[in-house]
């Protein structure tokens, strides 16, 4: 790689300050207003909820509506890969790793598929 | 407590930490990394920003937007914009983490480290078991954690780089979706109900709400299945165990 593919240019370093702060300010304003939570309070609990609400949100929005390289991919793939997933996630007692690996598997193998032009 | 003895545990939480960390976060985010590398590269994104930003931005729903919307010469607000909220889930979480840490004073100072060094991963896993922990010894667990997440994710995203002409489609597709699965399963075995519940209507919200509004479907989403999942469950009242 020479230098230019590993530095690149001052813009891109400046876009990246940018979004790094704009990230970082969320959670520094979460560490602000964590001073004033007690552990296992209602508030606590509230702001738990917030947080795997917005995140079961944004991974259902990923798997149904993403956008760039999940979204060429077709959407019966990423269902029934889910779906493995899910199945597995159950015969095997709510044991994550297999239930993962299954997931990831059939998605693989289909978007392989598709690749090579057998599906 | 003596002052050794405290020493020797919080030690001892750490390397838990580590140890913690290599048996499946590790490798989630190391292949996840990779994929996000591979990804960086053909974006057209040099392989230092690459780098750096799983290191800055840490939270990889904003750092692919960011290196996507780079790629098809977004303007710079437009990117911004997006990137920050695609990672706006932080505020919540650093609200439910941190107090963990509250009555470990030496640890309270560096709060605003912990929010940096915070990932989804390292989040979930220290709200699972650090509540059952001695106080002083949460935050080395999460240290341990955390730092070990970040400086093999920083690493997956070079080596990513570096493999990305070799990588068919298929392999940086399913390495992304790992991700995504990763979290699906993780959250599926939260086994606190108002949690739960605010997974599932969080879940069946998310894509609806982007439907209406892509900036800010996913706080309003937050904030209206947490809140009605809070509430559901204080209704139903003590019968989870």
């Amino acid at each position: 790689m020479d230098s230019g593919v590993i530095w690149g240019k001052w813009e891109l370093w400046g876009l990246l300050g940018l979004v790094s702060f704009a990230t970082y300010v969320w959670r520094a304003t979460g560490a602000t207003i964590a001073v004033r939570i007690v552990p296992d309070g209602a508030m606590f609990q509230w702001f738990s909820c917030l947080a795997y609400g917005m995140l079961a949100g944004l991974i259902s929005r990923i798997i149904l509506l993403p956008v760039g390289i999940l979204a060429e991919t077709p959407l019966v793939d990423r269902l029934v890969a889910l779906a493995a997933g899910f199945l597995v996630f159950a015969a095997f007692k709510r044991n994550m790793l297999p239930s993962m690996i299954s997931a990831v598997g059939v998605f693989g193998v289909l978007a392989a598929l598709r690749d090579f032009g057998v599906l | 407590m003596e002052p050794a003895e405290a020493f020797d545990g919080r030690r001892r939480a750490f390397r838990g930490g580590v140890a913690a960390a290599f048996r499946m976060p590790v490798w989630v985010v190391s292949a996840s990394m990779m994929g996000f590398g591979s990804l960086a590269r053909d974006s057209g994104v040099s392989f230092g920003v690459a780098v750096v930003s799983t290191a800055t931005i840490w939270g990889l729903p904003g750092q692919i937007a960011f290196v996507e919307m780079f790629a098809v010469g977004a303007p710079v607000l437009a990117i911004v914009v997006a990137s920050s909220m695609a990672n706006m889930r932080f505020l919540p979480m650093s609200i439910s983490m941190l107090p963990l840490f509250r009555a470990d004073k030496a640890a309270w100072r560096w709060r605003y480290l912990f929010a940096a060094m915070m990932s989804v991963n390292t989040w979930a896993m220290t709200l699972r078991f650090a509540p059952g922990m001695p106080e002083q010894h949460r935050a080395p667990y999460f240290t341990g954690l955390s730092t070990t997440c970040m400086i093999v994710g920083v690493l997956s995203t070079g080596l990513g780089y570096y493999l990305a002409g070799t990588f068919p489609f298929y392999i940086t597709v399913s390495l992304i979706f790992l991700n995504i699965m990763y979290f699906t399963f993780l959250f599926a075995s939260v086994r606190q109900r108002n949690c739960l519940l605010a997974l599932m209507i969080g879940a069946a919200l998310g894509p609806l709400f982007h439907l209406i509004s892509p900036e800010w479907g996913l706080p309003f989403c937050g904030v209206i299945a947490g809140t009605a999942a809070f509430f559901i469950d204080q209704r139903l009242g003590d019968g989870h165990g």
